[in-house]
């Protein structure tokens, strides 16, 4: 009888310790880094990391995948970002001058209130596609530091090594639409 | 002993601190030390003034305003941020084992409790060594063969 109780509690002990090990080694496995950082370093293309979230501007929701064959600026913003706020004019106006060219601005809303998100595009007149990531699931697939962040990407899917962290201007805006457009 | 675990396991989950929390008309207080700052690394709403924290607490302000209970505000939330909003995980899905393996440890160990004390009240444990011999003052009992040595030595001498 004690024998097998002590043989039990063995096994079952082995069992737990095996049970976390091989939770450790999942969580390591699965913990993938994004290319997109080193990509944008070392001056290569990397395919847009893809996301599928919500609309703000209206029901429904927005895929990268959807939008291949255009070239798509990605603007990473939030409300309560300041910057944000100053930028949006320039994406606006990008973003009305180069539709009919098979160019379109997604604006992606990170770590915001959907409603704050909504008053923003509202008050700042924006028109574009606007999407919400609340979760910051982008964050990581993209290797965000911080916002805003713009990212474009070219007809065939992959990001043009040109990424503009911080508030982005229309000289940025046209010099990276252009590469897209050019590859 | 089957009924105490079971009101045990009950009390722990019933009079936790979101159990004690009134659900029908919650504060922002209360809400605030359950929820996290969506920017901020390991800190709860209460611990963070970032600006998307802000946020969080006015859009909190609003609902509660409006009159929604506790569940819903972090429904709401749960559903615009995700799980990782909650400052404690769901008592659902994967998550519920966040709850269930402690409850689980500690009844595994009440239970090899229980099995080890029933076995030494009904004397099954480990032999107990002989009871000292006052005659000896204390000293080792002699092993048997130096025993019958000494018997030997001592059998010359009658």
């Amino acid at each position: 009888m004690a024998g097998r109780l002590r043989l039990t509690a063995q096994a079952l002990s082995i069992a737990l310790v095996a049970g976390l090990l091989g939770l450790l080694v999942w969580k390591i496995a699965t913990d993938e880094k994004s290319p997109v950082p080193q990509a944008m370093k070392a001056g290569k293309t990397v395919p847009a990391p893809g996301f599928s979230f919500e609309r703000l501007d209206r029901d429904g929701r927005l895929s990268l995948e959807s939008l291949r064959g255009k070239v798509v600026v990605i603007n990473f913003w939030a409300s309560w970002c300041g910057p944000c706020k100053e930028e949006a004019p320039a994406l606006e106006a990008a973003w009305r001058r180069h539709r009919n060219r098979g160019v379109v601005v997604v604006g992606v809303d990170v770590e915001d209130v959907a409603s704050d998100a909504r008053r923003f595009a509202r008050e700042n007149g924006l028109t574009y596609p606007l999407v919400h990531d609340g979760a910051g699931k982008t964050i990581e697939r993209y290797g965000l530091t911080g916002l805003p962040e713009t990212f474009f990407v070219r007809r065939d899917g992959k990001i043009v090594p040109k990424q503009v962290a911080g508030r982005i201007d229309e000289e940025e805006l046209e010099e990276g639409i252009r590469l897209a457009l050019s590859t | 002993m089957r009924r105490a675990l079971a009101g045990f396991l009950l009390a722990f989950l019933v009079v936790s601190p979101s159990g004690l929390a009134s659900e029908s008309s919650p504060t922002l207080r209360e809400l605030e030390g359950e929820l996290m700052c969506p920017t901020c690394e390991g800190e709860t709403l209460v611990e963070s003034d970032a600006p998307a924290a802000e946020r969080v607490r006015q859009l909190i302000r609003r609902m509660i305003a409006g009159g929604a209970a506790k569940s819903e505000i972090k429904g709401e939330l749960e559903r615009q941020f995700g799980p990782q909003i909650l400052a404690a995980p769901p008592r659902r899905g994967f998550d519920a084992l966040a709850w269930l393996l402690p409850l689980g440890g500690m009844a595994a160990a009440a239970v090899v409790v229980g099995l080890l004390a029933w076995r030494w009240s009904r004397g099954g444990g480990e032999p107990r060594p002989p009871a000292a011999d006052p005659s000896r003052n204390g000293r080792p009992e002699p092993e048997p063969e130096l025993e019958r040595r000494l018997d030997e030595e001592l059998a010359r001498f009658d």
